[in-house]
């Protein structure tokens, strides 16, 4: 295997979280909702997917007890700014101080488990071309799910009824409520969404990521899936660029690292969180003046009865 | 049965009095659910989570000297929360106080440097968590970059930086290889009040903080420029106050106070900067300015409230083996019913069943 | 039944003691009102009369918590807005159900119920248009179109699904005189088609011209239905407010002095992309003089206003000149300094903090020149002290002393915006919208203070797409479109033709004999 195949694939493995994550936040974003709880419900779904696997040995009821789990904490979410309009930076903010603790009280039990991750595709003939066929052919599942994700994200919101009026709550949400339709509602199957892909992105941590659960295994990606929502202005095409560009990113500080150029591993590290940060003012300032945001991103909304 | 928000005419203030202490009565409900869960007796583990830290002196030394970095900074967080600017990156700017003052001990370490030294390293604590704080901050008035993404992103950056440091050129040469700066010498050290316990003067700049930050908020026109641009940004510019000053304003102030916070944290209590000098004191600030209705009498029983919490935390993991992690979920938890109570002070939550006629308040 | 169809069969719409709680408070008290094929019936009443709260159960979006609705003689409870539209019942809401970032297109798919194919709802759509004579481009984003082109959209989402009965809440507050004559056509059309309308409205003129029937409310309550072609509009307006109208007076022989607000040439590019471009406009107003800004909403009004109190700022110091000053660099505190003052349109979050209380609403302003602030510290006593002058000299209703603004009532809040602002003894008064959305006895009020102002000697300025509030308080009138002002015409000459021409922007652009153009 050479060396720009392996990076190839580490890089497809490391955005994939990211890709996943990031999907789930543009849905519930278009629908108007700002959700910053992401790190907090990825750190949950790493937790339960580890303890789902581990429990069963199987990676998909582990994918699904990570999925669950992200699921639930949306719904408290959805409770606090939807049913009690409460701010939704702030109650984000709970989200994730409320995960960082609950993923260490269900995965502190299994520090130092290890478990048997995704198994790769492997389609004789197709994957055996050289260089293409391990990258096209022998991902594991979340790989391709991650990527079906998108695209079934974009069709439903471009090709769909359900997704003009999704895009239509997230515009202006009186609008919507004055013709009829449940603003709440709709924003609250949003976040459930986003929940799912968040826990999902954070159950693919221990399921395929790296065989075992440590604390505060997300390392900010959560941060960072909401950076690339951002980056991507809220266009599903977009958002697959910058998750591969991020993944690339981290992979790439990692084999710098490894190549000992003598800079220290600490600011390798670093990279990816400057990098949000330089990417986040760049996008933003060639944005000036004009915003893609929708437009009734983080407000509340009460109807009156 | 439907929940349904009615907007109150004019805002509680009885609710925004009592809905701290709701909030609390919630968390602790849900909390001895939690317990018996993990099953443990409910009744005792309060009790060592909340009734037998304040039994013995040196606990309640201990509380005020948790308490003492959470205030501080949780009173910084509340100007940029009530302008609208959101930093939560205090934690960063806490480990960049610390470590712009620790430079100062570093430096002198075994010279005979004078008494200006602690002053000094305040001072620099200070201006390093301000200048840190206002990186995000010039993003957001400069470029339109999201506080609240940039600021949280440098904090894992402080983190990484601090451990260059400490395992790098800062590494004491005589510390069997562990990541940590040398002690610090007297002069670089925080004094204790009383003799042979743990409360330091660090106690009693917070208290100072909290006075000024209560007649700034109140009584100055700075104050209000901070609230109104907050509660009602477009009426702010027609006021004539510039919001993008006041977040860099905010900015500004919260980081020095976190980072005065962090270099107060590493040349008291701890004496020599190392990795993990913080337990999240800058996330569980944003629960304390919060649970102190962004308020600074408010904040200083909140961040009391949330030390006590730590000190229990520790004493229920030794007396009980109750995991730590418990602690930051009943944080958590309590952030949650703090928000939701306060909804409590701008509506009326009434059940209203599905049939129009029939509907009964609740609160 | 007094001016139905003489035949035993029931009302299309029927609504009997419909009440709607909120709390304690009743927003429509025991109302009945009838609705017939064939008739424009026109529902009148102040602001916060009920007439909103009425027709959003009408089109199911509230539900009443007592009494009844009967569509063409059966019960019926709607559990929402499809529901009413399934039934035939079709709404074109004041401030418009659509959705800016979205195409033409899409907000009328939005408004339909049902599958229907995006090529169908086009067809349908140009259809329509074709039929009444609305024309829209379906490929268009909203927010590139006209206040005017907006409402378009509305009434022909709604007219696609072949209503038998359809709403207008307050369909030509935004138009232009001709606008709204190009839609009384279309009314009568739709009535001529066996459809029926109810028309919101406070333009009294209008309803006496257009509708059948009128039924008037005032606070929750119905007190009248009438025919509003018997009456006179002085008669229906004492139905609404209840007692007699004062008129305002201007002060006889009013001296206008030297110029206190001059601006040159003033072109300024909008910093929202949605926003108007302020091309070359120039005014220059006297002391003793009031100039009213007429126009449809989103021509630029806002940008000037924005302009002139110094929340943007022009390049050119010269573009504003205060009392003499050049001010166009100058900060909204400054210009405050130089003895201006401001009153914006929207009274809740621009002019006031709503929840803060009157005496932090008084600091807002205030704080620039009015001894609140000494040293930086504020001093409560003097801001105190100026919420009790404004609520004396305006006669402000509030609970207690220094209540919430967002408490008070619409009219109580913009009488102490106004008193705030006039006790400081302005030089210039810029002043948006006076009495949008304001019961008719704080309007009285409002404009007597502006004409007394302007007696003593200050020069005001009033933006307002009102022609009657212009008529009855300006001395001359300009007009503004696509971010340029008209040069203005002297109030007594001005005929609604014209201004409504200038609206329009047909004038403008070739600036030969309005009567050229077709109405």
């Amino acid at each position: 295997m050479g060396l720009l195949e392996a990076i190839i694939l580490a890089v497809l493995a490391a955005s994939t979280p990211l890709l996943l994550a990031a999907t789930g936040e543009l849905v519930t974003e278009r629908a108007g909702v700002l959700n910053l709880g992401v790190e907090g419900m990825m750190i949950v779904g790493a937790a339960c997917g580890f303890a789902g696997a581990w429990l069963t040995g199987s990676v998909i009821v582990g994918a699904i007890c990570g999925m669950l789990a992200g699921v639930v904490l949306s719904l408290v979410f959805a409770l606090m700014t939807l049913a009690l309009a409460v701010n939704q930076v702030a109650a984000g903010l709970a989200l994730t101080i409320l995960g960082t603790g609950v993923s260490g009280l269900i995965g502190s039990r299994f520090v130092g488990e290890k478990i048997t991750t995704a198994p790769k595709l492997y389609i004789p003939g197709l994957t055996d071309i050289p260089f293409a066929g391990r990258i096209l052919f022998g991902q594991d599942a979340f790989v391709y799910l991650s990527l079906a994700l998108i695209i079934g994200a974009s069709w439903f919101l471009y090709r769909t009824r359900g997704g003009l009026i999704l895009r239509a709550v997230g515009d202006n949400h009186a609008s919507a409520h004055a013709l009829g339709y449940p603003v709440l509602r709709i924003r609250m199957f949003a976040v459930m969404f986003g929940g799912a892909c968040a826990g999902l992105a954070g159950a693919y941590l221990p399921l395929a990521y790296t065989p075992f659960f440590i604390p505060g295994m997300t390392a900010g990606r959560g941060w960072i899936a909401l950076a690339l929502v951002v980056f991507s202005s809220w266009l599903p095409g977009r958002l697959v660029i910058g998750a591969y560009l991020f993944g690339a990113v981290t992979i790439l500080q990692l084999h710098a690292q490894g190549a000992g150029l003598g800079i220290p591993s600490q600011f390798m590290t670093a990279l990816p969180y400057l990098a949000t940060v330089i990417v986040l003012v760049l996008i933003s300032r060639a944005r000036t003046g004009g915003s893609t945001a929708p437009a009734a991103l983080g407000t509340v909304f009460v109807p009156d009865r | 049965m439907q929940l349904v928000l009615e907007k109150r005419a004019e805002r509680s203030n009885t609710i925004a009095l009592v809905s701290p202490l709701i909030a609390i009565g919630l968390t602790i409900a849900t909390m001895s659910v939690l317990f018996a869960i993990l099953g443990k007796n409910p009744i005792v583990a309060l009790g060592v989570y909340f009734i037998d830290p304040l039994a013995d002196s040196y606990s309640l030394q201990e509380i005020a000297v948790k308490a003492t970095p959470l205030v501080m900074i949780a009173i910084g967080l509340s100007f940029c929360y009530l302008a609208n600017a959101w930093n939560i990156g205090a934690e960063g700017q806490f480990l960049i106080g610390a470590v712009a003052g620790s430079w100062l001990a570093v430096k002198t370490h075994g010279t005979d440097a004078g008494l200006w030294v602690l002053p000094a390293m305040l001072l620099l604590g200070a201006i390093g968590g301000a200048l840190y704080a206002l990186i995000p901050a010039i993003c957001k008035v400069r470029f339109g970059a999201s506080e609240i993404l940039t600021s949280l992103m440098l904090v894992y950056v402080a983190d990484l930086l601090l451990d260059y440091l400490v395992r790098g050129p800062w590494r004491d040469p005589k510390g069997f290889n562990f990541p940590t700066t040398a002690e610090f010498d007297p002069v670089a050290t925080v004094p204790i009040l009383i003799e042979g316990g743990r409360l330091h003067l660090g106690a009693v700049i917070t208290l100072l903080v909290v006075v000024a930050g209560a007649v700034l908020l109140g009584k100055t026109i700075m104050g209000f420029e901070i609230r109104v641009v907050g509660a009602a940004p477009r009426a702010a510019r027609f006021g004539g106050f510039n919001s993008n000053r006041l977040i860099l304003l905010t900015f500004a102030i919260s980081g020095a106070l976190a980072g005065m916070a962090g270099i107060i944290e590493v040349a008291g209590p701890i004496g020599h900067l190392q990795p993990g000098i913080s337990p999240g004191y800058g996330f569980t600030a944003i629960i304390v300015a919060f649970l102190g209705r962004l308020n600074p009498a408010g904040i200083l029983i909140a961040g009391l409230f949330l030390a006590l919490t730590f000190i229990g935390g520790e004493q229920a993991q030794i007396a009980m083996k109750i995991p730590l992690d418990v602690t930051k979920v009943f944080q958590g938890i309590l952030l949650f019913y703090v928000l939701a109570c306060d909804s409590l002070i701008l509506y009326r939550f009434r059940l209203v069943s599905s049939s129009p006629k029939v509907s009964r308040g609740v609160a | 039944m007094l001016f139905g169809p003489k035949s035993g069969a029931a009302p299309l719409l029927q609504t009997v003691g419909l009440t709607k709680r909120y709390g304690a408070f009743l927003a429509n008290d025991c109302i009945d009102i009838e609705i017939w094929p064939r008739q424009i019936h026109a529902l009148l009443g102040e602001n916060g009369a009920g007439k909103s709260t009425l027709v959003k159960a009408i089109y199911g979006l509230i539900q009443p918590s007592e009494g009844e609705m009967r569509w063409q003689g059966e019960k019926m409870v709607l559990s929402g807005p499809s529901d009413a539209r399934a039934r035939g019942i079709g709404m074109v809401f004041q401030h418009f159900s659509l959705f800016d970032n979205l195409t033409v297109a899409e907000n009328v798919a939005l408004g339909l119920d049902g599958q229907q194919s995006f090529k169908d709802i086009s067809a349908r759509l140009e259809e329509v248009s074709n039929v009444y004579g609305l024309p829209l481009d379906p490929r268009r984003d909203v927010w590139q179109l006209s206040v005017g082109e907006r409402q378009r959209i509305e009434i022909v989402r709604a007219l696609m699904q072949d209503p038998k009965f359809l709403i207008l809440d307050e369909p030509t507050a935004v138009l232009t005189p001709q606008e709204a004559d190009q839609l009384f056509i279309v009314l009568e059309r739709l009535k001529a088609e066996g459809r029926a309308i109810l028309y919101i409205s406070h333009k009294l003129e209008e309803v006496k011209r257009l509708c059948d029937i009128a039924t008037i409310l005032r606070g929750g309550k119905k007190v009248s239905a009438c025919n509003p072609r018997a009456e006179t509009a002085a008669s229906l307006a004492r139905m609404m407010v209840g007692t007699e109208i004062r008129e305002v007076k201007a002060a006889a022989g009013r001296q206008t002095t030297v110029p206190r607000l001059v601006v040159n040439d003033l072109s300024l590019e909008p910093d929202d992309p949605h926003g108007v471009h302020l091309k070359h406009i120039s005014l220059e107003l006297k002391g003793g003089e009031i100039l009213g800004i007429a126009g449809v909403a989103g021509n630029g009004q806002d940008e000037l206003f924005a302009a002139l109190s110094g929340e943007r700022l022009a390049q050119d110091p010269g573009t504003v000149v205060i009392d003499g000053t050049a001010a166009g660099h100058l900060s909204i505190t400054q210009r405050r300094r130089l003895g201006a003052a401001f009153v914006p349109e929207e009274r809740l979050g621009h002019g006031t903090a709503p929840r803060m209380k009157l005496s932090e609403n008084a600091l807002l302003t205030g704080h620039a020149a009015s001894g609140m602030v000494h040293r930086g510290f504020i001093k409560l006593a003097a801001m105190l002290s100026t919420v009790d002058r404004a609520t004396k000299a305006f006669d402000v209703r509030k609970a207690k002393r220094d209540p919430e603004a967002a408490s008070l009532s619409g009219g109580n809040l913009q009488k102490f915006i106004v008193g705030r602002e006039i006790l400081r003894n302005p030089a210039v008064l810029v002043v948006s919208q006076p009495t949008w959305g304001v019961d008719a006895g704080a309007a009285t009020v409002i404009r007597q203070a502006l004409l007394d102002l302007a007696a003593r000697g200050a020069a005001v300025l009033v933006t307002s797409q009102d022609l009657d509030e212009l008529a009855e308080i300006t001395d001359r009138i300009a007009v503004m479109f696509h971010g340029r002002l008209s040069a203005p015409l002297p109030t007594a000459q001005a005929t609604r033709e014209q201004l409504g021409l200038l609206m329009g922007g047909s004038a403008l652009e070739e600036k030969e004999a309005p009567h050229a153009v077709s109405a």
